[in-house]
């Protein structure tokens, strides 16, 4: 597997990180990802982020729910096997209504979740890396990714002066996930050795 | 002789003895004429006896009902629905905490809501035990699952209450699940990231699901949120709602009334917010969170137990004027003579529960009061047992008197086989606490550190100096330059 290079800064403050987020995509270069402990509102924009779809995905995952409900219970209490309640109308919807909301609920709830897993690529037994184990705790990591021609220097130079508070160069797996959450953090830059 | 009918030699004579027309008149009107034997006697005064043992029998039952039969099936719900009620109640707090409160943008939510929100978890757990092992046939629970199946194919009856239940209840267990969960990765993720021990690494690396923090996946995990919120909202309205329609629906006095689900739903809230004090108070003494649930919070919480516990003794009178109102006899009968009247076998209960849910609660009109810890945990088991006293009145002064006064003698006390069932589901519920407690982190992390440097006490002090600025607008002026 390709091994890729990263320019990763490390943020105490998401009052510096904001700023720097803007003075990087001035100067141009390519944010990879900001791993974050916290949802820093904003901060997609100021990425350059899209919005998400998974407002859509839930309304069409609801209204789902609500077509199973009203057409499996009108087709088995109207066609498959009509019951008399004292004489009413095999189509009683509003007898209905309360397992129609509740599968509407249930469809849009699952289905964004695993919508939401998917889209993260998240499950048990995933392991992914995130450059800096603290940017679950209090850090915020910007990890800028290089090419054959960045000069990692100018870059580290430039997140100082931006304020990131400690740079370093790191080298990490490709793949649909990126690199791999383990116990040794540290193998992969042996394994940079071997491309460089 | 002519025959008038031929009949067979080899068949036995009918009448043995050489009979002529007059013998047979004798023999047969002999025993009219002569006096009764003793055997005779005997034989007619048991059987005039037995007669007039059944005549009375039946008159007692003309008089008093079928009851002196002992034909009594009133008591089909007792503990075991009083105990599912209550349990599903008190899961009603924690959605309530996380999805209402985050709509309605309650910043003091942070600080509980992962706690509540498991013991939402828990409490249905414990709720759901109810009326599946009440089904009997444990084993044909199956059935309520509408299958396609091999009896019919007979649907599930798609109106009834009782499988409205079904689907409300399995609904809310997995919403709550999955809210709960999705909000529990970040901080899962940080634990993995601290352990050190190789087991820790494991069981955090798995339980993570991979979360790395990147702001992509924040994104969709603060949108995710937000309309799982949304959607719990009205989910945790309907569970109650659906729960009340159980009693509602039905032709019994004292439940056949529409002001049931507010009703409902106000009381859970009340039993849901008691439970989450009984539960944060110990939490945060033992594990040394007064940090983080603090006294406010106390206090926050208590507001709303004596504002969902006027509600609900408002619902008490407006169905006791309902009752007399509606100049339905039964109704009225089931109000005054099975719950009020103190000389009725459960008229203590009805005044337990008043005095529990509705006249205690408002000592919390006294901010020294609301923010006395003691005093809140005090009351915080009394409102629980008030609400459970409530579901009692509720299911059992309504059943153990129904429309045949021939099945009123009956006075219901639960077996001991009842009574731990329910203890068992203290069992369930205390242990996925402790476990929960234990292994996960109590309070949300990742939302805490997000209010942090809007509500921490050492950020407060500096916001004299600090010119103000929300993070959506600080977002908004450094953001918008994608051109750049």
């Amino acid at each position: 597997m390709a091994v890729k290079k990263f320019v990763v800064g490390n943020f105490d403050d998401e009052a510096v990180l904001f700023p720097a987020v803007k003075k990087v995509r001035r100067a141009g270069y390519k944010i990879h990802d900001v791993f974050t402990p916290f949802p820093i509102h904003g901060l997609d924009h100021a990425m350059g982020l899209r919005d998400t779809s998974l407002h859509t995905a839930g309304f069409i995952y609801g209204i789902t729910g609500t077509t199973t409900a009203v057409s499996f219970i009108t087709w088995a209490l109207t066609v498959d096997w009509q019951l008399n309640f004292g004489g009413k109308p095999f189509f009683s919807l509003p007898a209905w209504i309360p397992i129609t909301f509740e599968l509407t609920v249930l469809f849009a709830a699952v289905g964004m979740v695993l919508t939401f897993c998917y889209l993260c690529q998240l499950a048990p037994f995933v392991k992914k890396d995130h450059f800096n184990p603290r940017s679950t705790d209090d850090t915020f990591v910007m990890a800028l990714e290089c090419t054959d021609k960045t000069n990692e220097a100018e870059v580290i130079g430039f997140l100082e002066s931006i304020g990131a508070k400690e740079v370093k160069v790191d080298y990490k797996e490709t793949g649909w996930w990126l690199g791999r959450y383990d116990k040794d953090t540290k193998r992969f830059e042996k394994k940079a050795e071997a491309v460089h | 002789m002519a025959l008038l009918r031929y009949e067979s030699q080899v068949r036995p004579p009918l009448v043995d003895g050489s009979k002529d027309y007059h013998q047979v008149t004798e023999d047969i009107c002999r025993p009219v004429e002569a006096k009764p034997s003793r055997l005779w006697w005997m034989g007619f005064l048991i059987s005039v006896a037995l007669l007039i043992f059944g005549i009375v029998s039946v008159t007692m039952e003309v008089m008093y009902g079928t009851g002196q039969w002992n034909l009594n099936k009133t008591i089909g719900w007792g503990w075991d629905i009083t105990n599912f009620v209550w349990w599903v109640g008190i899961g009603h707090a924690g959605t309530l905490i996380s999805a209402i409160l985050l709509l309605f943008r309650q910043g003091w939510r942070t600080g509980v809501n992962r706690a509540a929100e498991a013991m939402t978890i828990f409490a249905v757990m414990c709720a759901g035990q109810f009326p599946i092992w009440h089904m009997g046939r444990v084993w044909n629970a199956f059935f309520v699952l509408p299958y396609a199946n091999t009896r019919g194919p007979l649907w599930v009856n798609f109106n009834s209450p009782l499988l409205w239940d079904v689907f409300a209840i399995s609904t809310y267990f997995t919403v709550s699940l999955l809210f709960w969960y999705s909000g529990l990765l970040p901080d899962l993720a940080t634990l993995r990231d601290r352990a050190k021990e190789k087991w820790r690494k494991a069981f955090y690396g798995v339980a993570a699901f991979g979360w790395t923090g990147s702001t992509k996946h924040w994104q969709r995990h603060e949108a995710l949120s937000l309309v799982l919120a949304g959607l719990s909202t009205p989910l945790v309205l309907s569970v109650h709602t659906i729960v009340s329609f159980d009693f509602a629906t039905s032709v019994v006095p004292g439940w056949h009334t529409t002001i049931f689900p507010p009703y409902f739903v106000a009381g859970a809230i009340f039993s849901g917010f008691a439970m989450v004090q009984t539960l944060l108070l110990v939490t945060r003494k033992v594990l040394a969170l007064e940090d983080y649930i603090t006294i406010e919070h106390i206090e926050v919480m208590n507001k709303v137990i004596v504002l969902t516990g006027s509600i609900v003794g408002i619902a008490y009178l407006t169905e006791l004027f309902m009752a007399w109102y509606s100049h339905v006899d039964y109704e009225w009968f089931a109000f005054k003579e099975n719950r009020l009247s103190l000389s009725s076998p459960y008229g203590w209960s009805y005044w337990l529960m008043m005095g529990c849910n509705v006249l205690s609660p408002q000592i919390f009109w006294f901010r020294k009061m609301r923010r006395n810890l003691l005093v809140t945990f005090f009351m915080s088991i009394l409102v629980n047992i008030g609400m459970w006293f409530e579901r009692f009145v509720i299911i059992v002064t309504s059943v153990y008197r129904d429309y045949l006064p021939s099945a009123w003698s009956t006075y219901y006390t639960p077996t001991i086989w009842e009574v731990g069932f329910y203890m068992g589901t203290f069992g369930l519920f205390f242990t996925c606490y402790f476990l929960f407690s234990k292994f996960f982190p109590v309070i949300a992390l990742a939302e805490i550190k997000h209010i942090l440097k809007r509500s921490g006490e050492n950020y407060k002090e500096k916001m004299d100096e600090v010119e103000e600025e929300t993070t959506e607008e600080f977002g908004g002026k450094h953001g918008h330059d994608h051109g750049a």
